[in-house]
């Protein structure tokens, strides 16, 4: 049984065999899964230098004189990289004094923090399965971002105390801008909320809760919604980033939905977290450093802020190590822009744009299917799994390790 | 998928009884329901004036002739692969309890859709509730998919 790692739901029950070359008759991976395990045989990265190939001894080498002559190193990436590696990052960051970012800074960062510090509360999936008969997908479209998410937690699967699941016992409330495809599938249970407007919606749910008149237009549909949630025995929201990017500097609100939720009945909230172990790193940065993304190791001791932010740190760095991740596709242009034109150094198992302008390039196994690892999944769940594929190519972690050691 | 009246407007609606039955209302039926077959519509088939109604005609029915014989039609370019329908099948869950029912992949061979390359495919359509003497109007897997890729004719 091999283990998906296209998306933080970290699929175990996948039944794949390479034959040839090629991947066939593969069991149970979805449509973003099936094309994840394809990425295996195309655009495949080689050790370089300035677009130069070298032979891998170079490439490391050179990487770490980058390192070595940088004032403001940034480290940059992690999130699809296992524990392992993402420790000898975290090290790495703290001996050379860096910037240590990860893809949650522009993510769902702030409602990880708020979950790891226990100010919302949370459960695991499978606590999901076995007890909740509500599920709200809040900004979220799991149907779109993590397919197997309804069939195997929140919707459709029978569990310990919902064994007639989606027929009888239980209820999918889908709030968004517009009607997505989870949307439709929660029928009559669809919030249409305007850009932004996530948080008069809160507060009209917090109206409703206390029995009084909702400030919105469908007064009775809201009023519906309220009698569903205090009729809940174990209610699970899952916040998109949707949601996030709308409540981002209204959290205490979010909390305090949740506190007054937690007062009539048991409400949790799993962050609908991308990549498959961006929670990994969260969790283990906040274990060393208190925080879960945005660190800065110059002068010795952890400080946390918005300057060491990737969106910042982008600009103020003079060199990057980027692992795993394409900073020049998703950051805005004028950072990525500027990004580009400093001394980068690449890990990536495939070609990207920003393998394209790396100074030094480092090709490393795919983990999950060439290389086995640890990694969180979003509801916090620590999956291990073992490669399906025998590969040459190095691990995120032994580049880590070289690279430190040539330091 | 395809109406009558959308096969209707296509058809001469001269009422001719060419095709055996007494109206075009009901040859439109009979072609969703595979018991007739466009040629057996003469007039359109060797008059001229209906050519371009005849290729239309065509091209709305072929979907319905690929149906399974319980009227199943995937479409393996919209599928998310998310496994809705796998675990809310009756019979999908009845074959594999412990797997199925649960939201994992199948592992038993009685089942009838699974997920496979990343698209849903199905087997065994002989079990489907729709089917056979004592159908149900079952319809788990049409309406817990996210992106119409399944459907009944």
């Amino acid at each position: 049984m091999a283990t998906c790692t296209g998306c933080s739901l970290l699929c175990e029950d996948i039944e794949a065999t390479v034959k040839d070359g090629g991947l066939s008759h593969v069991k149970n991976l979805c449509r973003k899964g099936h094309g994840h395990f394809q990425s295996i045989f195309t655009e495949r990265t080689v050790p370089s230098i300035d677009g130069q190939k070298v032979d891998l001894e170079m490439a490391i080498a050179a990487a770490a004189e980058v390192l070595k002559n940088a004032k403001r190193p940034l480290l940059y990436g992690w999130s699809n990289s296992t524990f392992e590696a993402q420790a000898v990052g975290i090290r790495l960051a703290e001996k050379i004094g860096a910037t240590i970012d990860d893809t949650s800074s522009f993510c769902q960062g702030i409602m990880m923090e708020h979950i790891l510090a226990g100010r919302i509360p949370s459960c695991t999936l499978d606590d999901v399965r076995n007890y909740a008969d509500t599920s709200i997908f809040w900004g979220s479209d799991p149907s779109n971002s993590h397919p197997r998410h309804l069939s195997r937690f929140s919707y459709y699967p029978r569990g310990d105390k919902r064994q007639r699941s989606y027929e009888e016992e239980r209820t999918c409330i889908a709030v968004d801008v517009r009607m997505s495809s989870t949307a439709q599938l929660c029928s009559n249970y669809y919030f249409r909320v305007q850009p932004g407007g996530d948080a008069e919606f809160m507060e009209a749910v917090l109206s409703v809760l206390d029995g009084k008149i909702p400030k919105v237009a469908d007064k009775k549909k809201m009023i519906e919604l309220g009698t569903l949630l205090k009729k809940t025995e174990f209610g699970v929201i899952f916040p998109g980033l949707g949601m996030v990017y709308s409540m981002e500097d209204k959290m205490d609100l979010f909390e305090r939905l949740m506190v007054r939720l937690n007062e009539i009945t048991t409400f949790r909230a799993i962050p609908m977290v991308g990549h498959y172990n961006m929670r990994g790193f969260n969790e283990l940065l906040r274990e060393k450093t208190g925080f879960v993304n945005r660190v800065s190791f110059k002068g010795g001791a952890a400080a946390h802020g918005p300057e060491n932010s990737v969106l910042s740190a982008a600009k103020s760095c003079d060199a990057a190590l980027v692992i795993g991740s394409d900073p020049l596709s998703s950051l805005p242009f004028g950072t990525a822009r500027l990004l580009s034109k400093k001394p980068m150094i690449a890990i990536d198992s495939r070609r990207s744009l920003t393998t394209d302008a790396a100074k030094v390039v480092i090709p490393s196994a795919i983990s999950g299917m060439e290389a086995g690892g640890t990694a969180v999944r979003m509801d916090g769940v620590k999956i291990k799994f073992e490669p399906i594929v025998e590969s040459k190519l190095p691990t995120d972690e032994q580049i880590l390790i070289r690279i430190m050691e040539a330091i | 998928m395809v109406s009558a009246m959308e096969i209707y407007m296509l058809l001469p609606k001269t009422n001719c009884k060419k095709c055996g039955v007494p109206t075009c209302m009901a040859f439109a039926v009979g072609l969703l329901r595979r018991e007739k077959k466009v040629d057996e519509c003469t007039p359109m088939i060797e008059e001229k004036k209906y050519e371009a109604k005849l290729k239309k005609l065509r091209e709305v029915i072929a979907p319905i002739e690929n149906a399974s014989e319980t009227g199943l039609i995937i479409h393996p370019e919209k599928c998310f692969g998310c496994g809705n329908c796998v675990v809310a099948c009756p019979v999908n869950v009845a074959a594999d309890p412990t797997r199925c029912g649960i939201g994992l992949g199948p592992q038993s061979d009685r089942v009838i859709l699974k997920v496979e390359d990343g698209v849903v495919v199905c087997n065994n359509l002989k079990e489907c509730r729709r089917f056979g003497p004592n159908k149900t109007l079952c319809n788990a897997c049409t309406v817990t998919c996210p992106s119409k890729a399944i459907e009944f004719v």
